[in-house]
């Protein structure tokens, strides 16, 4: 029988056996060595639970023995830390009245109430750390919080170019992205729109584009500049949606616009489609990347959109 | 360590006391009902029912046996701590803030919001050892700052009465004539609202934080400025250990960080401070809104925070605590 636990003399050889400190003489006691003659008989015996009493540093040890699945003899060591909350050195008259009986709202409270708990989260009293440091997070074991802030990096996902982990939204280094152009130009408009009256009556519409300080022509060289970092993929498959192009070219920068040529019969992909990156670097990148690239069992190809020597 | 999560009041902490012996701590918040609860655990033992406004302020004899408190519906009440009962209540033209009982529990001060045509005022009464023979009847009404006074406290042996309020300028009374002593001065003294003080376990200095980012450290008698503790947020609450030299500031947040928090909850702290060197020894996190009230326990090795977002946190110091180093 495989795993059976051989008694030599002097010594007792478990299969688990980390942290106990007498493997002699705790389990020894139990057994009469001398009256063992064969082994197989008192495999089926285990040696009683043990507990180590709560020693000065709150530790309690429960050591207990079973056979796990394989038919194994299994030594379990449970180590626990008892902590006790406060140490409450109460005078007289504070013990008198922890006997208080209850009033007011707490009436009909039992101890068990919900209203106070221990908080799940160890907090510790965080030292300030000095400019330069990396500052550390709070020891916040099994809590979601945790993961949020070590994994703070994959969470935070920034809507503008869609780079993970880097930063948020608000903080995006892209700032200036051709989807919210339109906005964009809309904004200083807003705060400039009580000077529009310059040039026509007062309470006479002006276009946004004709107004104070509209950025018009900047908004258009953006987008110009845009179409100038234009991608041509082609040899994409049928199911290939515009989603999935940005997908695959938002790994190498901020991309503006996706294009997806559709027909429009079997709303099926032509086969074709564009990516406008923000950067050309970015652009170039993706070219030297993704062209030759094996996407939906079709090898695409991945150019500049019109023929540019750089 | 792991704080102890108290939720029994619906709205935002105002003030948070610790009785003299340290078992019991009060809490007020803007709820009507202050409560009691066990220190040491955060068991609640009562609340006080009766008030019809948002509690301000709450004072407890040093026997424990009497509770006062201050409301935003003009009265100031008096309980029987163990049973809840109400014992007295005195009314005022405008609602009350602050409330404070005398060394011996024989007077209390008492400051008044300004209200309508009346202007803030602080007020002091006899309170008679047998509640039937309360009276309403003031021995000193002090008038003078402008603005609402956040708390008035009695300074070494009653003497003098210590005020700070709106107008940001900390004032010395004579307790029997009601006149002005002293007055911070104006160019080291806090520039906004001081909302908060508290004084030393011994009396002889108190530390006052206010809407300016900054606590600071007067001594009692000269009304000198010993030291300034500087945060990055408005300073709501203050409190000073019995034990060790540390100050901790409780406090908000700027109006115009609102809307760019980061995405963690809990992140409101409580910042402690080395009393005398006034650098930064760490800060506890946790609370969801802006610190409102601190307390320490008498004994030191525990404090509490209540904060806007309606929980007390009663926090009991690691042994490390004790250890602390800059």
């Amino acid at each position: 029988m495989y795993g059976v636990v051989h008694f030599t003399t002097g010594s007792l050889n478990m299969p688990i056996d980390k942290s106990d400190p007498n493997p002699n003489q705790s389990k020894a006691s139990k057994f009469r060595w001398g009256e063992l003659e064969e082994d197989d008989n008192l495999d089926f015996l285990l040696p009683p639970k043990e507990v180590i009493g709560t020693d000065e540093n709150g530790i309690k040890k429960v050591i207990e023995y079973k056979f796990n699945d394989e038919g194994n003899k299994v030594k379990i060591t449970t180590t626990t830390r008892v902590r006790k909350l406060a140490k409450a050195r109460l005078n007289r008259r504070a013990v008198e009245r922890r006997n208080w009986e209850k009033f007011g709202d707490a009436v009909h409270e039992d101890v068990g109430s919900h209203l106070t708990m221990v908080s799940t989260e160890e907090i510790i009293l965080e030292r300030p750390r000095a400019p330069g440091m990396k500052a550390e997070e709070i020891k916040v074991p099994g809590d979601s919080l945790a993961q949020l802030s070590k994994g703070g990096a994959v969470l935070m996902v920034c809507r503008t170019c869609g780079k993970k982990g880097d930063h948020w939204t608000s903080k995006c280094p892209y700032k200036d992205l051709a989807a919210p152009v339109e906005t964009f130009v809309d904004k200083p408009v807003a705060s400039e729109a009580s000077v529009a009256a310059s040039g026509s009556g007062k309470g006479a519409y002006v276009p946004p584009s004709m107004r104070a300080g509209a950025e018009r022509t900047a908004g258009s060289d953006m987008r110009r500049r845009n179409d100038e970092n234009s991608v041509r993929v082609t040899n994409l498959s049928e199911d290939t949606r515009e989603p999935d192009l940005l997908e695959l070219f938002r790994p190498f920068g901020a991309v503006t616009r996706v294009y997806v040529a559709m027909d429009q019969k079997t709303g099926t992909s032509r086969g074709f489609g564009f990516v406008n990156f923000v950067n050309r670097e970015d652009a170039q990148r993706a070219i030297n990347k993704l062209n030759g690239y094996g996407y939906d069992n079709l090898i695409l190809r991945v150019e500049w959109a019109t023929p540019r020597a750089n | 360590m792991r704080p102890i999560l108290m939720k029994g009041h619906e709205r935002p902490l105002t003030f948070l006391k610790y009785n003299r012996d340290g078992d019991l701590l009060f809490s007020c918040a803007k709820d009507h009902t202050p409560t009691v609860w066990f220190a040491d655990n955060g068991e609640r033992l009562g609340t006080y029912r009766g008030h019809n406004g948002a509690v301000w302020s709450c004072d407890v004899s040093r026997d424990s046996m009497r509770l006062i408190t201050g409301s935003a519906d003009q009265t100031v009440k008096l309980w029987n701590v163990q049973t809840g009962a109400q014992l007295y209540t005195f009314n005022f033209g405008s609602p009350a803030r602050s409330v404070d009982f005398s060394v011996g529990d024989k007077l209390a001060v008492i400051t008044t919001d300004p209200f309508m045509e009346l202007t803030s005022a602080i007020h002091v009464k006899r309170i008679a050892r047998d509640p039937t023979e309360q009276t309403e009847e003031s021995e000193l009404v002090i008038k003078g700052p402008q603005g609402r006074i956040n708390r008035a406290v009695w300074g070494p042996l009653n003497r003098t009465i210590v005020s700070a309020g709106e107008d940001a300028v900390i004032r010395i009374w004579d307790s029997e004539t009601g006149k002005l002593l002293r007055e911070a001065d104006k160019e080291s003294g806090h520039k906004k609202t001081i909302t908060s003080l508290t004084k030393s376990a011994d009396g002889s200095h108190f530390l006052t934080g206010s809407l300016d980012k900054s606590a600071k450290l007067w001594d009692t008698r000269s009304l000198t400025l010993i030291k300034t503790y500087v945060t990055e947020r408005p300073v709501n609450a203050v409190a000073m250990s019995p034990l060790l030299d540390h100050v901790v500031l409780g406090g908000g947040q700027d109006a115009s960080a609102v809307t760019t928090t980061d995405h963690r909850a809990g992140k409101f702290e409580a910042k402690f401070f080395d009393k005398i060197l006034q650098e930064e020894i760490g800060g506890v996190k946790g609370h969801f809104g802006p610190i409102n009230a601190l307390a320490f326990n008498p004994d030191g090795k525990s404090f509490s925070s209540g904060g806007e977002d309606g929980y007390v946190r009663l926090h009991h110091f690691d042994p490390d605590y004790f250890n602390i180093k800059i």
